[in-house]
């Protein structure tokens, strides 16, 4: 009889090429994802080096970070962004390596095209130059972020040294409210576990709450995973993850594609199989979620009072910093505060479904006045969904327009920065200081609370409206 | 593509008790459309470090001439957030050669490894104790042992343990990084992938 295995440990297994004297492991990763701000200085060293590329043919690439997101047409006018994409480029081209550049039918947002296009598979090790790439694991794969001396390794060798992480599973059972998205689901999850509360593991999602997610929102919550300290999160793969790969770009095809879903279905956590730590939570006690801190463990039940620190887990000198940045105080309602940016996008939630919520919520009311709203798809592919269903129209006759795909405001690479102490509503993935722009003041939501502030411009619950 | 050897340390060192500080405080998003790694040091803590006007913020402990030193003695949770190694780089290159912490954001902690800034992780308590000591005493002044595995305080009898990867300790004693080992690997690469075809068809 074997020893009963996780879902993380059936892949990792099956990935280490060799243990290396001293607690490490070399780990062979299938794909390798890269954009244009962490590949650079990685492909300057192989060059230093004189190697080459090993697996080009196992490595894609995107302009997503610095890009703009208006005239994507035009030449860009920022002169470093410029250089760094034309960098990626002359990377690419001389190690042969796909390109999907800016204006390109399949650029996007790193982690919304690889899954769009199929390049992410179950039962894969999947590595990128960010920290998001945790939202690759909603198809059953070992996805982490990783430094520009790592990027350079798979670059050379296709491998990485790793020390294997502790395995930790959160379960979740039961229906979500109305009005109670994926979004507020892992909000709700880090603000129980901190910001460092699973640092040293890689998470498995589990539970009927999770199953009965769509793919895109099981990628809203494996996406977060990172901003409770994890390596990663990943799902066990199941129909819904079959159906959503069947016919995509890079899917297996043919009898490829009934053999590798034979292997995906036994990539699951066996019955026995051990944790290092576990976490259970009822989808029955999640509301709509907002962040008022500067960290994502920051969150609260969108009509509830701010906490004083002492009743919050990890508490420190540090909160009361983050409130004061924040402009808010212990004990304060959120609800009703006027807010002057809506941020609809990133690799958390500037998906197709993100689209649709956020539109269905909106129609047949008018944007607010006085409330700037960035609404960015997170690939061309997503941006031409939302003309063939129509959903453009909803959005602008409410008074929306839409803007070119992108990392955009969620960093702030780019023109799209906050203002200094204005208040943003933002469907992305951190509201630390100054992340959307210096002195910018992010609170975190899902796209039908980003809905709710753009039509009443002031922090609303948008069950209200549904 | 060596990194610097590292063996011992003695110095002072700059407190900065704050938890969380994310990679975007370390060094902001607009700073990284770099394409070389160079000019990192002046974007150290930028926003907290600078006004917007260029000027110096006076409260920011690296601009407070007391404080010097190769350690960063920091908070919980250092380093989360975005696994841009440009904080790393920072850190480096503007001169800290070990950060220490009560616990590191795992790929900080790699990036550090990666380029030859040692993270070292000491229990709570003894972070806290050894932030007052310099907070109170700018000049006290640490050795760091990592053949040994030891933080030490000069001039009394407060030795630490520190756990570090042997592997990752050969590679800083020895100025290593890891694509050299790896190149070394490649006939076990081949192999795997020959074993493995199957799984990427």
């Amino acid at each position: 009889m074997t020893q009963p295995k996780t879902l993380f440990e059936k892949v990792w297994d099956a990935h280490v090429v060799k243990e290396v004297a001293g607690g490490a492991q070399v780990l062979y990763i299938d794909a390798h994802l890269i954009h244009e701000v962490t590949s650079p200085v990685a492909f300057n060293g192989l060059r230093r080096r004189g190697i080459p590329v090993f697996r080009p043919e196992q490595t894609v690439a995107t302009a997503d970070h610095n890009i703009p997101t208006l005239h994507q047409d035009k030449p860009i006018r920022d002169a470093l962004s410029a250089q760094q994409l034309a960098a990626l480029r002359k990377n690419c081209e001389a190690a042969g390596i796909e390109l999907y550049d800016i204006g390109h039918v399949h650029n996007g947002i790193v982690h919304v095209i690889g899954p769009e296009l199929g390049i992410t598979q179950p039962g894969m090790t999947l590595v990128c130059g960010d920290s998001h790439t945790a939202t690759h694991g909603a198809f059953g794969s070992i996805a982490f972020g990783i430094g520009t001396s790592e990027v350079e390794m798979v670059l050379a060798t296709q491998c990485l040294f790793q020390t294997q992480p502790k395995t930790m599973r959160i379960s979740v059972e039961g229906d979500l409210h109305p009005g109670v998205t994926a979004k507020d689901l892992i909000l709700y999850i880090i603000s129980r576990l901190s910001a460092s509360g699973a640092t040293g593991y890689f998470v498995e999602y589990a539970g009927t709450t999770l199953e009965n997610l769509s793919m895109e929102e099981r990628m809203t919550v494996c996406n977060m995973s990172i901003e409770m300290g994890a390596r990663g999160g990943m799902m066990a793969p199941d129909q819904t993850t079959f159906d959503y790969l069947q016919g995509r770009a890079f899917s297996p095809k043919g009898p490829d594609w009934d053999r590798a879903v034979a292997y995906w279905k036994v990539l699951s956590s066996d019955p026995g199989a051990q944790f290092d730590e576990e976490y259970r939570f009822k989808a029955e006690d999640i509301t709509p979620v907002i962040t008022f801190g500067t960290n994502p463990g920051m969150g609260m039940p969108i009509d509830a009072e701010i906490p004083s620190p002492k009743s919050v887990k990890d508490a420190a000198a540090s909160f009361q910093k983050a409130l004061r940045y924040m402009g808010f105080c212990e004990g304060e309602k959120l609800l009703g505060k006027p807010i002057d940016y809506v941020f609809l996008g990133s690799c958390t939630n500037g998906r197709i479904a993100d689209f649709r919520r956020f539109a269905t919520l909106v129609k047949g009311h008018r944007k607010a006045e006085g409330v700037s709203a960035w609404l960015v798809p997170g690939s061309k592919a997503v941006e031409r969904q939302i003309c063939e269903e129509g959903i453009d129209s909803v959005l602008k006759a409410a008074g929306f327009a839409l803007r070119q795909p992108g990392c955009s405001a969620c960093l702030g690479m780019n023109e799209d920065k906050i203002p200094a102490g204005k208040y943003a509503v933002s469907t992305s993935n951190r509201n630390f200081e100054g992340r959307q722009g210096p002195g910018a003041r992010t609170l975190l939501a899902s796209p039908l609370v980003a809905a709710a502030a753009a039509i009443t411009g002031k922090i609303t619950d948008p069950r209200d409206f549904i | 593509m060596a990194i610097d050897e590292f063996a011992t340390l003695t110095t002072t060192a700059v407190p900065l008790p704050i938890d969380h500080v994310d990679t975007d405080q370390i060094v902001p998003a607009r700073f990284l459309k770099a394409t070389e790694r160079k000019g990192f040091a002046d974007h150290l803590f930028r926003d907290w470090r600078y006004a917007e006007s260029g000027r110096p913020k006076a409260d920011f402990v690296l601009n407070n001439p007391n404080y010097r030193g190769k350690i960063l003695l920091a908070g919980r949770n250092f380093g989360c957030g975005s696994s841009r190694e440009h904080a790393a780089w920072a850190l480096y290159d503007y001169g800290f050669r070990v950060v220490v912490s009560s616990f590191f954001a795992d790929i900080f902690q790699n990036n550090a490894l990666n380029i030859g800034l040692l993270p070292i992780t000491l229990a709570e308590s003894l972070v806290c104790e050894i932030t007052n000591r310099t907070l109170e005493n700018p000049k006290t002044a640490y050795h760091v042992d990592l053949p040994a595995q030891t933080f030490a305080v000069v001039g009394i009898p407060l030795v630490a343990h520190f756990e570090i990867n042997a592997y990752k300790k050969a590679c800083l004693r020895n100025g290593f990084d890891d694509i050299d080992y790896l190149l070394d690997m490649q006939a076990d690469i081949l192999q795997y992938e020959k074993k493995t075809r199957w799984m990427r068809t």
